[in-house]
């Protein structure tokens, strides 16, 4: 297996005033056809890895590697026209939230259509088609209303998968999801995840699967990026997450509560500054 | 024991006419003194208005609600606030952002006529587990897990005995949520405080509370004993679809 994405010693930082603050620091990880996740708490920098890859750092941070390579191409010094083609139809990104990513003045049918018309020379109607049925295949039950919907006229749901169709209707090689399943209900959890998991089985794609819901993680992707402070601080295949050696790995899993654990307090995370080093 | 809140067949609709939503659907339950009780549904299963309508935030369409016996008057009146309090689920959106901590601890002292303001302050702060040095800051200057913790300061300062918790930890990180849920906990067996806690994470809830009730749509699925609950017994497809969902994925 060939892999897709290399990644080598990658930083981020962003300045202030007391200086360069790193953000995502000698991140190295590589990425065949396959489901990764990276799980963190809130400011380990698993959102700033995902946005690096795809060259949306906002334009104060600066992002160094010693490699940063997608399919033979380095990405660090890559040209808007190299992006261009690079962004939408080979790799692609879904955001966090549907209501700010979403374009709140367009149809989300015009959105999609937009994004498949885009990677070739489709015509009008037959963009329309593909988008239909693309809705479709997120599962949405009413393709056609909401594809003469605006943003705000769908549940929260509903746009986060509306936002998928709309990803994957260019046929992208490299998926980055960016907690998507968070803001949505369990049961809709598992939907998206099964599109999502077909998806890799059947085109090949690879995914980047960032959430901070490590027992998600653990039963959906095949290796997990553990992150810290802005470094991987363990990379452990996900049906050995019960055995992880990291403190900060077992201290988030044990920290959960359970269903069937005993009602004793729960396990609290201590921070060990050593971990920083 | 004895009964501290009763919902019988309560009712809340929103809007009239062909726009008319109805949130919650008969719904009825009991909550005994010093217990907690957990509810459970996802998005849109008038689990939060449930809690809204005890505080008086939505209105009473129809059915009961007593409180220690007592009916409840609209609007609420002060002795009522003393009684029950709050915790929203965003401690991002209910803290009013240019006030310090003082202040938001001081307004609902003030409001109730307290004199000792200064001692109980202090005390609120102590017992969430915030330093003296969190008084005079504002909530920018705080993180998520401290601001919730001002937030259960805030409901906990008029002593009350019934805490309404709206998905309390839902923001937080989960390392952070652990500590807030063992904070609650803890709370609760020392002042003898009875909870009604929202939660669309069975997890959570079957940690928090001996007694739980499933919703969807406005209406009541089934009510569970943490035991029951433990023990897979549930009796509806609803609940067990939920306790599938809790495991995490599988693929097929």
């Amino acid at each position: 297996m060939s892999d897709m994405l290399q990644i080598e010693g990658m930083n981020v930082a962003f300045p202030s005033r007391n200086g360069p603050v790193r953000v995502v620091r000698d991140v190295s990880f590589t990425l065949g056809r396959e489901r990764l996740g990276i799980v963190g708490e809130s400011g380990s920098g698993k959102s700033q890895t995902g946005r690096a890859i795809l060259g949306l750092t906002p334009a104060s941070g600066t992002v160094t590697a010693d490699r940063l390579s997608f399919d033979g191409i380095d990405l660090r010094h890559a040209s808007a026209r190299t992006w261009r083609t690079l962004r939408g139809p080979r790799m692609s990104m879904i955001m966090q939230d549907p209501k700010y990513s979403l374009n709140p003045v367009m149809t989300i049918g015009r959105q999609i259509v937009e994004a498949y018309r885009r990677r070739g020379d489709a015509t009008r109607a037959d963009a329309r088609d593909r988008a239909v049925a693309m809705l479709e295949a997120v599962q949405i039950r009413d393709p056609e209303r909401v594809f003469n919907a605006y943003p705000h006229e769908l549940s929260g749901g509903m746009g986060q998968r509306a936002m998928i169709a709309m990803m994957l209707i260019a046929e992208p090689d490299l998926l980055i999801a960016d907690e998507v399943t968070s803001a949505l209900d369990v049961t809709v959890q598992l939907d998206v995840l099964r599109i999502l998991d077909d998806l890799v089985r059947d085109r090949g794609m690879g995914l980047i699967f960032i959430s901070h819901d490590l027992r998600l993680v653990s039963s959906f992707c095949d290796r997990v990026l553990v992150m810290y402070a802005g470094r991987v601080v363990e990379e452990i295949a996900a049906r050995d997450l019960h055995k992880a050696q990291h403190p900060y790995t077992q201290g988030l899993l044990n920290c959960l509560p359970q269903i069937d654990g005993p009602n004793v307090p729960l396990q609290t995370l201590t921070r060990d500054p050593a971990w920083l080093a | 024991m004895s009964t501290l809140v009763e919902i019988r067949d309560l009712a809340v609709t929103f809007g009239s006419g062909r726009s008319t939503v109805q949130a919650v659907r008969n719904v009825s339950f009991e909550v005994a003194a010093g217990e907690s009780f957990g509810l459970v549904g996802e998005s849109g299963s008038g689990k939060s208005t449930v809690l809204r309508a005890i505080c008086g935030l939505a209105p009473i369409t129809s059915g009961a609600i007593h409180v220690n016996g007592n009916s409840l008057k609209t609007p609420r009146d002060p002795a009522f606030y003393r009684k029950v309090q709050m915790v929203f689920q965003d401690p991002y959106g209910s803290i009013h952002p240019r006030h310090t901590i003082d202040r938001v601890l001081s307004e609902p002292l003030a409001i109730h006529g307290f004199k000792d303001t200064e001692a109980r302050i202090e005390r609120a702060l102590e017992e969430v587990g915030l330093s003296k040095g969190f008084r005079f800051r504002f909530p920018h200057q705080l993180s998520g897990g401290q601001r919730q913790r001002v937030a259960i300061a805030r409901a906990l300062i008029l002593e009350p005995q019934i805490l309404l918790l709206d998905e309390p930890t839902s923001a937080l990180d989960a390392s952070i949520q652990a500590e807030v849920l063992n904070l609650l906990d803890a709370l609760r067996v020392e002042k003898g405080l009875t909870y009604v806690l929202v939660s669309h994470d069975l997890a959570v809830v079957s940690h928090m509370c001996e007694r739980l009730m499933v919703m969807q749509h406005g209406a009541r699925v089934e009510e569970l004993t943490r035991r029951a609950l433990q023990n897979r017994a549930a009796t509806q497809v609803y609940t067990r679809q939920l306790l599938v969902a809790s495991e995490g994925f599988k693929s097929q």
